[in-house]
């Protein structure tokens, strides 16, 4: 019987190690392995020997069984693997060729800047308001206290709409501010709120363009005084700008809805006509603010002597200019595709303070 | 506001530097616009002296100068009429800067005849005053020096005044603050009155009502006889030439001067041409007025004017009049001091377009108490200047009440101003600003000078103390701030956020266009909103508010191709205006795109924009927005309310229940004809304000999740029905067959041809079957089969496609 076994085995490997495809591999199979297979018909002689016999002829049946298996698996992976190398050699594709178009978009500037502001102001515990951008004469200017007749409203170059029939002269809103006098009448203090949007100022040469973007700042409680306007602001300008230790200068000035009204100018340098901002020694006016003047809360129905805080207002444009090198303010609102498509920002590049504010 | 520095010296005795002055201007918030110091560029410019002037042998009009600067003797061509020999002169040589053309120096040959230099004029010097020719320097200035040390270079100081510092609109205003920011002492003013020798012949006469006295409350004159009206010595000239003002003769420079060194206006009259009494009256219908500067007014009832018995003579507080001016030979003046009303004067400067100095400070409110003082310091003046004799003052009305008590408590400066300032030192600020401070403790009592009509509570306390003090001397403090910040913005802030950022992922770019654009265009699109135009646009072509986003985006996408730029993808969310009242507007989340999909490719053919793009934008917009997009319907035609700017067959609206959230297609041809843009062009616009972002009802928990394990089964299936049934009635149809089963249906096939028949199409459907409880049998699907074919046959009138 062992002379059988190992003459069988030699026979089914040299059987395997002549077969030349996988066809001629799985002939061999049967030839051993399937139902009427040699080894298979051998095992079936097993049930039929003495206990004795039957394990020790069962033990090397079973070994020659593997031996086998493993033979024929090594010789057809052999062959698989040659299709695929086969396959592979014919197989070629020029991953040089550009992609297939996929159209990348963007966000305008403005948008990008307005959630930058809104990013640092959310950190301090601002809410967002809005309003409406065709106002009346009360809140863009009266609450406001500028006096109707008063030189200051001159300043502003109002878009108006013609009278209407109920005797009101609607104007676009010259400023954000209107919506500080709707947000004061409809809320209770404490009020933190940022207001960005749309303004129209009847105004277009280099550096104005008549409809532009403001955001302005409120703030109305009982406590907060200038100290809080300028270490508000000072973090503001440091945050958005990313220099950390910019230095800010305080002016004062003159708005009609302040007392007392200040000015910001931050740190810069314009050597060789290019303007930097950083502590380089030069200035650059950059916001103005001031406390909420008594008129203007009174006109809200807050009383002086017991509420007070402060208001802020800068150009979105201006500050997005300022921080991405954005040389002409026109260009903001002329829908050129390829001024879009380089100053723009990508959809996921969402502002945030703990994100980073600017990638 | 315009003065030197010199000017300034006259008012406050300082050593500062112009420096050290502009940055104390900037900081009590006298903000310096400009600081020209003309002895900068100067240095190098030396004095020199013409030894010889010689004929050019080749020119006419040019000189060969034998120029002398102490070390050396150096030729120069030069053209100016006045270049002779003794003149001192202005040299530049060869390689300095010449400060009119920024140009450097170079030695030259002009007309054949070397050049070693250049004599120079004022305006080459950038310096103010005359320029016919070079300058002639005083004979005694020693030559080889440099010019600055023998010109008077006058540093000019520009201030940006803010509107509400009348006080700061005369130098010695100036002077006072900075003097008050501890910049030096104010020097006393002679303002003692003159004492007049005579009574005027000539009265005031205040020919106004009652009602309308305040609108001149004070006029005060006095004739001054024997005067000479030469010209005005030097340095009144100089002055007035360095702040750009054009010296006339020595009584009108008197005028001009003190206008801008107190900041009170005077008007003086030839008293020859006057007759009868002088004084303020309503202007008349109608009236005319030649004005100063050449320019004939017609005049209105609301207006003030300074008359005498017979006509008017000049516009109150703004303009005096051609025939009563002072002229060369002018003996005898009538001077003018009074008071106007500032709002009567803005409105009047308006109406009639003159910006003068005068007008300037009259309607942001001269000092009330300077009337007077006015008149006394211009007699004194004219007297020293012109000579002649005064009269005794004449008066009209008196000088309005100002005075006023302001409470204050000083610790308002820490708890508004958020500066701790000792209250000695408060009011030491206070005073020197000329406020009168009594009582004590947390109750003072403060009355502003006659000069601050602008100071009006303790607010305002807190500023004068603040600026004073030093803006930047107020410490930061961050504002306080709870641990955790809350979220900022309201639904609908996040939604059109969302919306944005969505578009934009879908690679449309986002543009900010104006909210108007020209009324032609805004028909097109206007619906049934109303017009809302602007009574004074900046343009006729944006002179309507829009009615639509999609016109501004056809006109970019224009102006782009026009630009080469052929495929565009906009996107803009912002108002449309529905009415010209506030609150009249929506939020509006608009795409357009032109052109083709994407640009021609090695992959594939590339095919042109179609009215399935725009839809796709509008359901993105709509998801980003939070709108269920599952339940929407998509409606055609004008009577399910989509717009008539859009292409007839190839757009429709998207509904939840009966409102269109949304708007899609090709825009229509004639349109695009009429915006003067190439199309196809397709856009969607979704209205935002419709959409009610769904609200969480358990928090922020999902439902749970039902995954089958048992396998899927997918089912095709192809009908042929009407061509006018829409793919969306057959597709309900199926997925309504049996909802439980049927988890998803997809369109794959769609085709019109002979082998359906005329009038037919044939729409393929794969229909996903989803078991939840068990392997499904072959009995169970060709149940569902049978469900689906009798329900698209009942809701469409398809049959199967054998």
């Amino acid at each position: 019987m062992t002379d059988n076994i190992d003459q069988l085995r030699g026979e089914l490997l040299a059987a395997v190690s002549a077969a030349q495809d996988a066809a001629a591999i799985e002939d061999v199979r049967v030839g051993a392995l399937g139902k009427k297979g040699q080894i298979t018909g051998l095992m079936a002689t097993l049930g039929k020997m003495a206990p004795d016999e039957r394990k020790a002829f069962g033990q090397r049946l079973n070994v020659l069984k593997d031996e086998i298996a493993a033979a024929l698996d090594g010789r057809k992976r052999e062959f698989e693997s040659a299709a695929l190398n086969a396959r592979l050699a014919s197989e070629h594709m020029d991953v040089t060729l550009p992609i297939r178009p996929e159209a990348k978009g963007t966000l305008h500037p403005i948008t990008q800047t307005m959630d930058e502001v809104a990013a640092i102001f959310g950190q301090m515990g601002f809410e967002v308001a809005d309003g409406p951008d065709i106002e009346d004469d009360f809140h863009n200017f009266t609450a406001l206290n500028f006096p109707p007749g008063h030189p200051a409203r001159e300043m502003h170059d109002t878009f108006f709409l013609p009278p209407g029939e109920d005797g009101n002269r609607y104007l676009l809103r010259t400023h954000t501010s209107p919506v500080q006098i709707r947000t004061m009448m409809t809320q209770k203090p404490p009020i933190r709120v940022i207001i960005p949007g749309r303004t129209y100022r009847c105004d277009y040469d280099m550096t104005h363009t008549p409809m532009f973007h403001q955001v302005e700042l409120l703030v109305i409680d009982t406590e907060t005084n200038m100290s809080h306007l300028r270490g508000c602001l000072q973090e503001f300008v440091r945050t958005y700008f990313g220099v950390d230790d910019l230095t800010t200068r305080f002016r004062p000035s003159f708005f009609p809805f302040t007392e007392p009204s200040a000015e910001m100018d931050i740190g810069c340098s314009r050597k060789g006509g290019e303007l930097k901002i950083g502590n380089h020694g030069d200035w650059l006016e950059i916001l103005g603010c001031g406390m909420v003047h008594p008129n203007v809360l009174r006109a809200c129905g807050l009383d002086p002597d017991v509420y007070q805080g402060f208001a802020a207002g800068m150009g979105i444009e201006r500050i997005a200019m300022l921080k991405y090198g954005i040389p002409d303010l026109r260009t903001f609102f002329e829908s050129d595709l390829r001024w879009l498509r380089h100053y723009g920002f990508a959809a996921l590049d969402i502002p945030s303070i703990t994100g980073g504010l600017t990638r | 506001m315009k003065f030197t520095l010199s000017w300034l010296k006259e008012h406050l005795d300082t050593n500062a530097s112009v420096d050290e002055i502009s940055a104390k201007l900037t900081s009590t918030g006298l903000e310096v616009e400009n600081l020209v110091n003309p002895a900068a560029g100067l240095v190098s410019f030396i004095v020199a002296h013409i030894a010889e002037a010689a004929q050019h042998p080749n020119a006419d009009r040019l000189r060969v100068c034998t120029v002398e600067t102490g070390t050396e003797t150096l030729q120069v061509v030069c053209g100016a009429p006045n270049a002779r020999a003794g003149l001192k002169v202005v040299l530049a040589r060869p390689g300095v800067t010449i400060p009119a053309t920024g140009d450097v120096l170079k030695k030259g040959a002009i007309r054949g005849v070397e050049s070693q230099g250049m004599l120079c004029s004022l305006s080459e010097l950038k310096l103010p005053g005359d320029s016919a020719g070079i300058i002639e320097l005083p004979a005694d200035a020693p030559v080889g020096v440099t010019v600055t040390q023998v010109l008077s270079l006058d540093p000019i100081i520009e201030i940006n005044l803010t509107p509400n510092r009348v006080d700061a609109l005369g130098v010695r205003g100036i002077a006072r603050d900075l003097a008050a920011a501890g910049l030096g002492k104010l020097k006393p003013i002679k303002d003692s009155a003159v004492t007049g020798t005579f009574d005027s012949a000539r009265k005031i006469k205040m020919r106004l009502a009652a009602d309308d006295t305040k609108l001149c409350p004070q006029f005060v004159g006095r004739t001054i006889r024997g005067v000479k009206n030469t010209e005005s010595p030097a340095w009144l000239k100089e002055r007035l030439n360095a702040i750009g003002l054009r010296p006339v003769s020595a009584i009108v420079d008197i005028t001009q001067y003190l206008t801008i060194d107190l900041g009170r206006p005077l008007h003086a009259f030839d008293d020859a041409k006057l007759n009868g009494d002088v004084g303020p009256r309503l202007a008349l219908p109608s009236e005319s007025l030649a004005a100063l500067n050449g320019e004939a007014y017609t005049l209105d009832p609301t207006m003030v004017v300074i008359a005498d018995d017979s006509a008017a003579l000049g516009i109150a507080g703004i303009m005096g009049g051609e025939p009563s001016s002072v002229t060369e030979a002018t003996t005898t003046v009538f001077l003018e001091s009074a008071l106007f009303d500032p709002m009567n004067i803005a409105s009047t400067g308006r109406k009639l377009l003159i910006n003068s100095d005068a007008r300037y400070a009259f309607e942001r409110g001269v000092d009330p108490e300077s009337a007077i003082t006015g008149a006394e310091v211009a007699t004194r003046m004219i007297q020293d200047i012109c000579g002649g004799e005064a009269s005794h003052l004449v008066e009209g009305g008196a000088a309005p009440a100002w005075k006023r008590e302001i409470a204050f408590n000083p610790a308002r400066v820490k708890s508004l101003g958020g500066v701790d300032l000792p209250s000695a030192d408060i009011k030491a600020i206070l005073e020197r600003l000329g406020f009168v401070v009594a009582g004590n403790g947390d109750d003072w009592k403060v009355t502003p000078p006659s000069w601050r009509a602008d100071v009006e509570g303790w607010q305002d306390l807190v500023e004068e103390v603040l600026r004073i003090h030093g803006y930047d001397n107020i410490p930061p403090t961050p504002l306080p701030r709870a641990p955790m910040p809350k979220v900022m913005l309201t639904a609908g802030q996040r939604q059109s956020a969302f919306t944005r950022r969505s578009l934009a992922a879908r690679g449309l770019n986002e543009t900010t266009t104006w909210s108007f654009l020209p009324g032609a265009q805004a028909d097109l699109f206007r619906g049934d909103l109303p017009v809302v135009a602007l009574a004074n646009p900046i343009s006729s072509d944006l002179d309507v508010l829009r009615p639509s986003l999609i016109p501004n985006l056809a006109a970019a996408a224009g102006r782009n191709a026009a630009r080469g730029m052929n495929d565009c993808a906009l996107f803009e969310v912002g108002p449309r205006f529905e009415g010209p009242k506030p609150g009249q507007q929506t939020l509006i989340a608009a795409a357009l795109r032109s052109g083709h999909t994407n640009a021609r490719h090695w992959a594939g053919a590339r095919r042109p924009v179609d009215a399935l793009d725009a839809k796709a934008d509008a359901l993105a917009a709509l998801e980003a927005a939070g709108a269920p997009v599952s339940s929407l319907q998509a409606w055609t035609g004008a009577n399910n309310g989509v717009p008539a700017w859009y292409h007839p067959g190839r757009s429709g609206v998207l509904k939840l229940g009966n409102q269109v959230l949304a708007a899609f297609g090709e825009l229509h041809p004639g349109v695009l004809t009429s915006l003067d843009v190439k199309g196809p062009m397709v856009a969607c616009e979704v209205f935002l304000e419709r959409i009610t972002p769904s609200k969480k009802k358990a928090g922020s928990a999902r439902p749970l999740l039902k995954a089958s394990n048992f396998q899927p089964v997918e089912r095709d299936f192809a009908f042929v029905v009407d061509s006018g049934v829409t793919a969306e009635a057959l597709l309900r149809a199926v997925r309504n067959a049996d909802k439980d089963l049927i988890t998803d249906v997809g369109l794959f096939d769609v085709y019109v041809g002979a082998h359906v028949g005329e009038g037919k199409k044939s729409l393929a459907v794969s229909v996903t079957l989803q078991p939840k409880d068990a392997t499904l049998t072959d009995e169970q699907i060709d149940a569902v089969a049978k469900k689906i074919i009798a329900a698209v046959e009942k809701a469409c009138g398809g049959v199967l496609r054998s």
